[in-house]
């Protein structure tokens, strides 16, 4: 096998794995053809998180945080086991970020047509590389201290994080309006096609319904901005930013792996480092970075005189023409513990403000299942795969409800969606168990469960129909899934704008039944800003964030009836 | 400068001028144009009227096909609703989240041998859809219903937004409102409500049933609901109404969530007067006809007989 085909293999590497990482965020999905099971519980048919849970920064920063290792993120070893023998082959060939950068950045160019000096100089070894490992550090330090911070600049959180809620409802609404539009010209044969195509990729690629997400464009300018990098700096996220990188690179150090320079035979022509992706300096004469390499072969592949080789046990050594490669990484102690006293004193930091519990926001309502804010803080990667597959587009990203601390971990917005009771699919997709997975019983309750709660209801009487404009609606009432209702109605009469008498069925709250769903939020016709509305107090997940001396047991199934 | 370099750039500049007036002129003050939605009107679906069948009858049985039979066979069979070639859309009502036995779907047994009964008088088509309050993918799954029609043979349809018509319902306070195009564009309707408490019509059963072919905001019809459902019941006059009786949802309605909430009845009725099936219905949620705001105002309105039994009444008894 010729050193061209490995590098062929490696492409087809990027383009597999990139494209099961995209169908898995697909597949994170309400399908309309699953089959019903006896109970009428819901199951995935696909491990869609397996993707995120082979992510060895997520699976160390949890661990870190809170102790242990959740559900499939030992899957995480298959990437680290393999990276500590061989180097970042992750990035190179399997990492979605890491391929899209490389395509990307690859694109032709002015910058690329300039294959001189320029080109070759941007992609030496820079001291901008060193970015990555401070701030690894600094959240491998602030996980240690509780708070897990990397779901922000995790690459593979990011994409899914990306992929799901800003470019697949981005994509969604384009290709209406696109197909809107071409309808719109009257052309049949071309409406015809277009309908056509509208028809095959629909299924696939746009959800059942058009998704809305709170915050899009926070998210969507940062993905702007990773891509753009790439088209200044050849894939500057993994060369500058990522922290998985860092850690792979770090995990590099005792690697048997490498690149072997023979400066005997080379002519200089710097090939190597005009292809180099991870700018670890391949050529002779330079000093070879083994924790910036992402072994693309590209150097090797490109070398008309052979002086390249990867091989295991490779020749490190200091030789004539050529300087010794080095496996460390490029960043000393004393910053190392810079970063991570940063990175220690950034959440006693957090905690000091008020967003977290002390003056928590009253719409910071997190979904079904979420452990306590703490715990939740610990393991949430803000992945949004709960915010995918929820069907009722009810999850989002928070922008500042939960602090910067919080930034784009879930909550529930229920304007736009409440929580179907009998759904459990958030809990099923949570890669790192911040949502644990409830069963529908857990959820709903029984006679010895109290059902799952994630907030209270609330009145507003100045907007409520019956209360305040002497006009009839239940809506609410209707819409309140629990039995017996946590919304009752008591029929009072009330008196109009002409001073006639009408009766009207005013609506109250039984906070021992409500379970926060939202669902009477949702329905209620003041569409605007609804007359009831959910709040997080009352949360299972919070000791303290509660109403309640105690709240009962539901009166009916004490008596032990099914439900 | 040259000549020619002057005649270019001079022209250019102009050729822009020119161009930049001519929109500026040609858009001043244009209307845009104003959104025409086509208007349908029809909503009759009815078969003439027969005296000497009962026009409502009610079947019981523990087995709700034979039910459903039962009664339909009293008010003429299928074959008297269905000719061959015609495309009949079924209504059950899937509003919400529920298993079969929460009582708050429609039975979906009956609903497939309806389909059954359909295609077998020769249906070229049938399509069974409903708009849910709940997701629709999740309440048609859980409901059982998408795969008891799927597999009696029905095409079932979960709504998309292109799936709207402009409708004038010609109503007191229900006027153009986006009507499901599968309840119009059909042939012939088969209503397929079930029966249960309401805590503002006293009970939902076949006439608010038919809340279901609307979209929009049809939270707001809670404000005025009896003359609503008369509104839609005077513009949907449906081919058949098949009440579903086999569970009553007696209190928590019209969403339930527990089977303690279900009476267990195994009846069916069918009806060929909208008023008359609620009005016979609604008695199994222990309600009068009489005191039930939207039956009176419908038969007020001319919609149907309050009292079923003066339209030939029949009941079938296993």
């Amino acid at each position: 096998m010729t050193i061209k085909t490995v590098r062929n293999l490696r492409r087809i590497s990027q383009i597999i794995f990139f494209g099961i990482f995209f169908w898995l965020i697909l597949k994170t999905n309400f399908e309309v053809n699953f089959s019903p099971t006896e109970s009428g519980e819901i199951f995935l048919s696909y491990p869609v998180s397996i993707a995120l849970e082979l992510d060895p920064l997520t699976a160390l920063a949890t661990l870190l945080a809170n102790g242990t290792i959740y559900k499939g993120l030992l899957w995480s070893l298959v990437v680290l086991i393999p990276t500590i023998f061989m180097g970042r082959f992750f990035c190179g060939w399997v990492c979605p970020l890491g391929t899209l950068n490389h395509w990307i950045s690859e694109i032709p160019s002015e910058r690329l047509k300039r294959k001189g000096r320029g080109k070759i100089e941007s992609n030496r070894y820079k001291k901008y590389h060193r970015i990555k490992y401070y701030i690894f550090f600094v959240f491998i330090a602030a996980a240690l201290a509780g708070s897990l911070q990397i779901g922000v600049l995790d690459p593979l959180s990011f994409l899914a994080r990306s992929i799901g809620t800003v470019i697949l409802p981005t994509a969604h609404i384009g290709a209406n309006g696109l197909l809107g539009w071409v309808k719109s010209t009257g052309f049949a044969p071309l409406s015809a096609i277009a309908q056509f195509i509208y028809n095959i990729l629909s299924p696939v690629f746009l959800t059942f319904r058009q998704a809305h997400f709170h915050t899009i464009l926070t998210l969507g300018l940062m993905f702007i901005a990773v891509i753009v990098m790439n088209r200044i700096f050849t894939r500057f996220w993994c060369r500058g930013i990522c922290p998985l990188g860092a850690m792979l690179g770090i995990f590099s150090r005792y690697a048997i792996f490498g690149l072997e320079k023979k400066a005997s035979t080379c002519d200089g022509c710097q090939k190597c480092v005009l292809h180099c992706q991870g700018a670890d300096n391949p050529d002779t004469g330079a000093k070879w970075h083994q924790p910036e390499c992402v072994l693309c072969l590209n150097c090797q592949a490109s070398c008309p005189t052979g002086s390249l080789k990867f091989k295991f046990f490779p020749n490190l050594e200091k030789t004539e023409g050529s300087p010794a490669s080095t496996q460390r990484v490029d960043i000393s102690r004393r910053k190392v513990l810079a970063s991570t006293i940063g990175g220690l004193a950034m959440v006693p930091m957090f905690r000091a403000g008020d967003a977290f519990e002390i003056n928590a926001d009253s719409k910071l309502i997190r979904p079904p299942g979420s452990m306590a804010e703490n715990e939740f803080l610990q393991r949430c990667i803000r992945c949004s795969q709960c915010m995918r597959v929820c069907p009722n587009n009810a999850l989002h990203p928070t922008f500042m409800e939960s602090g910067l601390e919080g930034i784009w971990t879930p909550i529930l917005i229920a304007k736009i969606g409440y929580c179907e009771p009998t759904c459990t699919l958030c809990g099923q997709v949570c890669p790192t168990g911040a949502i644990t997975e409830l069963t529908q019983r857990e959820k709903v309750g029984d006679n010895d469960t109290r059902p799952n709660r994630i907030g209270t209801a609330f009145i507003n009487r100045g907007r409520c129909l019956p209360w305040a404009m002497a006009t009839p609606c239940i809506v609410c009432e209707e819409w309140c899934p629990t039995s017996p209702k946590a919304i009752y109605l008591r029929e009072e009469t009330v008196i109009d704008s002409r001073g006639e008498e009408v009766k009207v069925k005013q609506p109250h709250i039984d906070p021992n039944l409500c379970t926060g769903c939202g669902a009477c939020e949702y329905a209620c016709p003041v569409s605007d800003k609804a007359a009831v509305y959910i709040t997080a107090v009352g949360e299972s997940r919070s000791v303290s964030n509660q109403i309640l001396l105690q709240r009962r047991k539901n009166e009916r199934r004490i008596q032990g009836e099914e439900i | 400068m040259e000549r020619r370099e002057f005649i270019k750039k001079t022209s250019g500049a102009i050729g822009l001028a020119v161009v930049s007036g001519l929109v500026g002129f040609e858009f001043h003050n244009r209307e845009t144009a104003v959104y025409q939605p086509h208007i349908f009107k029809t909503g009759s679906f009815e078969v003439p009227p027969d005296n000497s069948l009962p026009s409502i009858a009610l079947a019981r049985n523990e087995n709700h096909p034979a039910a459903l039979n039962a009664a339909l066979d009293a008010v003429g069979g299928i074959r008297r609703f269905i000719r061959p070639g015609e495309r009949v859309t079924v209504k059950p009502n899937v509003g919400w989240d529920r298993l079969p036995k929460q009582g708050a779907n429609t039975n979906p047994e009956l609903v497939a041998e309806m389909v059954r009964l359909c295609l077998a008088a020769g249906a070229a088509e049938v399509i069974v859809t409903d708009i849910t309050c709940n997701d629709a993918r999740r309440t048609f799954l859980r409901s059982g219903i998408k795969e008891a029609a799927e597999r009696a043979g029905a095409r079932v349809i979960l709504a998309s937004e292109d799936d709207f018509v402009m409708t004038d319902l010609g109503g007191e306070i229900l006027t153009v409102w986006p009507v499901l195009k599968y309840f119009i564009e059909t042939d012939r309707f088969i209503n397929m409500p079930i029966t249960k408490q309401h805590s503002l019509s006293s009970c939902t059963i076949a006439m608010k049933n038919l809340y279901g072919i609307l979209g929009g905001r049809r939270n707001q019809l809670h404000q005025q609901i009896d003359q609503s459902i008369v509104d839609l019941a005077s513009f949907v006059r449906p081919t058949l109404t098949v009440v579903d009786v086999t569970r009553v949802m007696m209190r928590n309605g019209p969403q339930g969530g527990s089977v303690a909430d279900i009476n267990i009845e195994n009846t069916v009725i069918c009806s060929l007067d909208q008023v008359a099936a609620d009005a016979r219905a609604c008695e199994f949620l222990g309600l009068k006809a009489e005191n039930v705001g939207h039956i009176t105002l419908a038969a007020r309105t001319g919609l149907g007989n309050l009292d079923y039994n003066s339209i030939g009444y029949k009941e079938i008894m296993s």
